[in-house]
């Protein structure tokens, strides 16, 4: 209950969180059973984060729905809601329609026992001054870069420069995870920019600061550019170039190409689905200075998983979508929005048996990653069958956990440096040298 | 808004646009620059609600309309014996909104051009404006560590 509560009140995304704290803990190796169960208490009751933010011009869609995701958020804290006031009862079943379920927010919020929502219901009815308070300014640069999804996304950077195979050098970690991190700001920052009418008539995004009126465009976009700037400069000065470039060119895909694309042609999800794709590949790229077959991996898997994770959460937002003028698969081709899923799901659980195939992980990995690949797949074939909101919505809480999980169960599998040079002497030979084994 | 205050004010969001109203102050010493900047941000705002106080409108009404001949196809009654709303549920509302989505295609492509195109004028003049400002504070300033 009060662990509910608490997720509630601290936003939109919890993920980003437990990514952070996944990844300080995958770092050190410390991976206990216990972590793994809060994880997955966590996301279990975490009903709604809508992570429908695709976007985060990096990884937008990792555990972030890039795109829009405050519907669910919203509902689940109906669901919330409605649990403590029996005689508001309406039935949550595929059949209730959003306007109910909007008749039941409303009602809900009246007699809502939380005071701080209150409290934000009514001030949002009052006329403001627009004038910007400093002491405002962090909060709202927080919602305006998106802080959750630029944590998560420097999350999975990490995960890529973890997995990559040579020492840990922890003042090129942190240069690639602050310029990363900054990239991500500036990119959230533009798409915010961009989308000011259609986040107004968007249940999910209609709180953001442009809309609110809390900071001026100019300020927004002044504010991207001195993060965009320097986290670029920072990584193709600091890290490497290659991994600047990397960065430079998700910003430009996710402000100028996903973000006005999402408005003219459904293959804007390909194109997200790339966007969360880069940045593990930028936090390989930082750590060995050039694009292996495992960056590739690492940024196939997110990749892949960005469609069950979005597909799965667009389903429930399609009357929004239809109003705003989006062009989402599950409005206009709804077959191929579930067909996609499943594919994507299946082909997780061919990119884990690459894995150590490409010497980035032992055989374990596959074989642990099985059991929640195939559940994964299993409730992408039940979404895929079904089509209702249920099934999707299954799909999509289960994505924000496996994810992590998955990153993990690879960290630990991960092939040692020590593993690999037994390997050649034993073999008497180099294996194409595709990394130099380096004793620490 | 109170009279004595020198920022511009923005309300609630609109019923039918959803858009937040922004009341402009007008400062009395205004130069042609900032005029130019406010007058476009009100034909900015003007535009947009408009369109989507027009698209929200016709998007309920279709909606209504959808409803009603789908219930009447299936021989229901707008209302049922309680007197509460009868609803179609998602999977069926999926045809109206894919259908809705394409028939607006065009619209929205239009309306994004447009949009786009104002939200950089407007930042440009208000970085102009924002520059000028600063010029002049700083000539001020220059001024008066001189006195």
């Amino acid at each position: 209950g009060l662990f509910a509560w608490h997720l509630k009140n601290t936003g939109i995304r919890q993920i980003p969180c437990q990514f952070v704290h996944l990844c300080h803990v995958a770092n050190d190796r410390l991976i206990t059973f216990q972590y793994f169960n809060f994880l997955k208490r966590m996301y279990v009751t975490q009903y709604n984060k809508d992570l429908s933010q695709r976007a985060k011009p990096k990884s937008d869609s990792v555990a972030s729905p890039f795109r829009e995701l405050q519907q669910l958020d919203q509902e689940k804290k109906v669901i919330h809601k409605i649990r403590p006031i029996s005689p508001v009862h309406q039935p949550l079943s595929e059949t209730s329609s959003r306007n109910e379920l909007r008749e039941m927010k409303s009602a809900a919020e009246t007699e809502d026992s939380v005071a701080p929502v209150r409290a934000e219901s009514k001030e949002d009815r009052q006329w403001k001054e627009m004038k910007l308070r400093l002491d405002d300014l962090p909060g709202i640069l927080a919602r305006l870069s998106k802080i959750k999804l630029t944590a998560l996304v420097v999350s999975t950077a990490s995960a890529g420069f973890a997995m990559a195979p040579v020492p840990f050098d922890l003042t090129c970690f942190l240069l690639a995870s602050l310029g990363t991190g900054l990239a991500s700001c500036a990119a959230n920052s533009i798409n915010q920019f961009f989308e000011v009418p259609f986040d107004s008539n968007m249940n999910r995004t209609k709180n953001r600061p442009l809309v609110r009126g809390q900071i001026s465009p100019l300020l927004a976009v002044s504010f991207a550019a001195s993060c965009g700037v320097p986290g670029i400069a920072l990584l193709t000065l600091g890290v490497n170039p290659l991994t600047g470039a990397l960065g430079a060119f998700n910003i430009f895909l996710y402000t100028c190409c996903y973000t006005p694309m999402k408005r003219m042609s459904i293959a804007n999800t390909w194109v997200g689905a790339v966007v969360g794709a880069i940045p593990p590949v930028m936090g390989w790229t930082a750590a060995t200075g050039s694009l292996d077959a495992g960056a590739l991996l690492l940024g196939g898997i997110l990749y892949s998983w960005q469609f069950p994770h979005f597909n799965a959460l667009s389903w429930g937002l399609r009357e929004d979508y239809s109003r705003g003028g989006y062009c989402m698969m599950s409005v206009t081709h709804p077959g191929l929005c579930r067909r996609v899923a499943l594919r994507h799901c299946l082909a997780l659980i061919g990119l884990s048996t690459a894995a150590p195939l490409l010497d980035i992980t032992t055989w374990t990995f596959p074989v642990i990653s099985l059991p929640i690949n195939l559940y994964i797949s299993y409730l992408g074939f039940r979404f895929y069958r079904d089509a209702d909101r249920s099934s999707s919505r299954k799909l999509f809480f289960c994505s924000l956990w496996h994810l992590p999980m998955l990153l993990l169960v690879m960290f630990t599998c991960k092939k040692s440096f020590l593993e690999k040079e037994d390997k050649g002497d034993l073999l008497g030979g180099n294996h194409g040298g595709a990394m130099e084994i380096r004793l620490p | 808004p109170p009279a004595h205050s020198h920022n511009d004010w923005i309300g609630p969001p609109d019923k039918h646009s959803n858009l937040r109203p922004v009341i402009f102050y007008v400062p009395p010493e205004e130069s042609p620059l900032e005029r130019r900047l406010r007058e476009a941000r009100q034909e900015a705002q003007a535009c947009d609600q408009r369109f989507w106080a027009r698209h929200n409108r016709t998007f309920h009404q279709e909606k209504e309309e959808f409803i009603y001949s789908r219930l009447k196809a299936k021989g229901l009654e707008m209302r049922d014996e309680t007197g509460q709303k009868a609803t179609l549920n998602a999977e069926e509302m999926a045809d109206f909104y894919k259908d809705f989505l394409s028939k607006n295609f065009r619209k929205h492509m239009q309306y994004n051009r447009d949009w786009y195109k104002r939200n950089f004028t407007i930042t440009f003049l208000m970085g102009q404006v924002a520059l000028v400002r600063a010029l002049k504070w700083l000539r001020w300033k220059k001024k008066n560590v001189g006195n």
